[in-house]
């Protein structure tokens, strides 16, 4: 009787100790490091929180994930959704979703380092090295400065990378679970009468939706968290800094062990809602 | 309600061809039937019926239009499909007034039309159901009601039984006839089951790689078989086929085999002239053989001795397997012959519904 009971518990062993080690004790750490000053030796109460919601900075960084959240998920999914039921009915199909998807294998990292050559900017009348400047130098156009222009375009610019390298992600998601509708569904909805507009908005988009959801939710959760980008690109100038950019400052530049922490445990506490609904869904779809 | 004409309709694939030049005339209110192996091109058919594949060549009429450029969803067809194909985030009232919703057809009659469809095929307790929380047989209701509910010129079904197990499939073929006759609209089915075919169509098509083999009412096919194919495809159990050589003696005509001489009626027998010494293939139903201790009164010469050596007593009917020297022969016979395997005994075989076949090409001579 004692065995069968202890039994299951010894086979969860490994697990929950990997668990507890790597992520729970770590996140409770973060948390009581988050109530100490900067260097963990005195209790600083809330005041790191006071700084994480009130500093001017921080206010930016919420504002701006705030956009990253709205503007990067729409897009990717969007994107993606047009890519996968377009592309889905041309011959060249694999040769167009490979390009689009083609960018997923290259790092952030190296994503900005090239976006930054497309974005570059010279002052009127010197040569343009940026493409994007170059062009509009051709049309006898003043380049603009597409990182420093603030708040919208440079945040703007910053977001279109992270979509030029995540709508391959969302396209090829939403292709396999377009391309496992079964083709009956569209037949019978174009015998019953349906135009191609009409069958994707009343089956193929309530058939793809699950997906969409989880699909967005995934994006939310990463783009929470967004920081390569922004941290090779602008390092957070020029109004374009983000949480998770903020906190690497506080850890690695200012050394403010307290700050960084109560800046984590925030981002912590944006992305939690999002997880749970992600796995509340999950367990009704087993249901 | 319309009549559907293809002429010389034929749909390749690549370099695959599913239909080759298929030319029908089907009759207002007629239901028809195409009746073939899988792959034969009979779903094929259906589909440049409908709209959903293009034809290669030729054309299609429903009523006087030429509907070969016309998209599917203003060919004013309905279409069944094999697996259904109900959507399945609509519950079964949705699913039954989709067609109508997208013709805007004002929403008092929609209810009142799903509503009365739902009462004729018994499942108006089932409309605010999902499709997943249906039994097979509720399945294909709601799919024949979706197909109902627009009062369609022509209905094409694909299938519509083969999901359903053996019971529910004959209920639902009677149901189906019974629509028909209420309904009266021109209906396309397609099916593999020879079965269906007979019991259901006013005219079956037989077709078979891609070819329309011969078109009549299923009596006619049964007893009338153009060509060797359609004679083995329709009837079950398949009617045997025994290779054998056409013989002349004393003015008769025999179709002989190793241990079989049976002499053929004087009437067919003008018919196989030109066969005489001839190889050619012989063809008897199973019903068509009998036992002569059951059967006293046969013509005379066309009995022969054979083996028995499986006997299926089906209760209304033994079906018996007999050998004579090298043809194996399936025989009908009444359910109390005593016969066991291993048994030697008599048999007689009515030749004067026999049929020959030309060994070339498989023709029908008579």
């Amino acid at each position: 009787m004692y065995t069968k009971k202890l039994t299951p518990w010894l086979y969860l062993f490994p697990a929950l100790a990997i668990l507890g080690f790597f992520l729970i004790y770590p996140s409770f750490h973060t948390l009581y490091l988050s109530f100490f000053n900067r260097d963990s030796s005195m209790f600083a109460g809330i005041n790191n929180y006071l700084y994480a919601f009130t500093n001017r900075i921080m206010l930016t960084a919420f504002r701006n994930n705030a956009l990253w959240v709205v503007v990067f998920t729409t897009l990717t999914v969007f994107l993606g959704l047009i890519f996968a039921v377009l592309f889905d009915r041309v011959k060249y199909e694999v040769i167009v979703k490979s390009i689009i998807f083609m960018p997923m294998a290259i790092s952030f990292v190296s994503a900005s380092v090239i976006w930054k050559f497309v974005y570059a900017y010279r002052p009127f009348h010197t040569p343009q090295i940026g493409v994007i400047n170059a062009l509009l130098r051709a049309f006898h156009l003043p380049p603009v400065a597409w990182l420093i222009e603030r708040p919208w375009i440079n945040n703007l610019c910053l977001i279109a990378v992270g979509v030029w390298v995540w709508t391959g992600f969302c396209m090829v998601v939403l292709s396999a679970s377009y391309k496992s509708i079964p083709k009956q569904f569209l037949e019978a909805a174009r015998v019953d009468g349906a135009g191609e507009w009409k069958i994707f908005w009343k089956i193929i988009l309530p058939l793809l939706t699950p997906t969409v959801v989880v699909l967005a939710t995934t994006m939310v959760v990463f783009v929470l968290k967004v920081f390569d980008i922004v941290y090779v690109m602008t390092n957070g100038n020029f109004s374009t800094e983000v949480i998770a950019n903020r906190m690497y400052k506080e850890m690695f530049q200012f050394r403010n062990f307290g700050r960084a922490s109560a800046i984590a445990v925030v981002l912590l506490l944006f992305v939690l809602p999002v997880m749970l609904f992600n796995l509340s869904r999950f367990k009704r779809e087993k249901l | 309600m319309a009549e559907v004409r293809l002429k010389s309709v034929t749909k390749a694939f690549g370099k695959v061809v599913a239909v080759k030049n298929f030319s029908l005339d089907i009759k207002d209110g007629e239901f028809i039937i195409l009746v073939g192996p899988s792959g034969c091109g009979k779903t094929t058919t259906l589909r440049t019926i409908a709209g959903l594949e293009e034809v290669t060549s030729g054309e299609i009429y429903i009523g006087d239009r030429l509907v070969n450029d016309v998209p599917p969803k203003d060919r004013d067809i309905a279409m069944v499909f094999q697996n259904y194909a109900l959507y399945p985030h609509m519950d079964v009232y949705r699913n039954m007034s989709f067609g109508l919703r997208l013709r805007k057809v004002p929403k008092s009659d929609i209810d009142r039309i799903v509503k009365q469809t739902a009462e004729l095929l018994g499942i108006r307790e089932l409309l605010d159901r999902k499709p997943k929380e249906l039994s097979g047989g509720q399945r294909q209701r709601v799919a024949l009601g979706r197909a109902i509910v627009r009062n369609p010129k022509v209905f094409l079904f694909d299938e519509p039984l083969s999901n359903l197990d053996a019971k529910l499939r004959i209920a639902m073929r009677a149901e189906l006839l019974a629509l028909h006759q209420r309904l009266k609209t021109t209906t396309i089915y397609v099916t593999h089951d020879q079965m269906e075919a007979m019991t259901m169509g006013d005219r079956i098509v037989v077709m078979n790689e891609g070819v329309i083999q011969q078109v009549d009412t299923p009596q006619n096919v049964y007893d009338h078989p153009i060509n060797k194919y359609v004679a083995g495809f329709i009837g079950s159990p398949a009617m045997n086929f025994v290779d054998c050589v056409i013989a002349k003696k004393n003015g008769n005509i025999y179709a002989r085999t190793k241990g079989m001489s049976l002499r053929i009626p004087p009437d067919k027998a003008k018919l196989l002239e030109n066969y005489i010494d001839k190889e050619a293939i012989l063809g008897i139903r199973p019903e068509h053989i009998q036992d002569t201790q059951t059967v006293k009164d046969y013509e005379p010469e066309t009995t022969f001795k054979a083996s028995i050596w499986v006997v299926e007593p089906l209760g209304s009917e033994k079906i018996v397997h007999i050998k004579n020297e090298d043809s194996d022969l399936v025989a009908r016979l009444d359910p109390h012959v005593t016969f066991q395997p291993g048994d030697t005994a008599e048999f007689t075989a009515r030749m004067d519904l026999a049929h020959i076949f030309d060994k070339e090409t498989e023709e029908t001579i008579f």
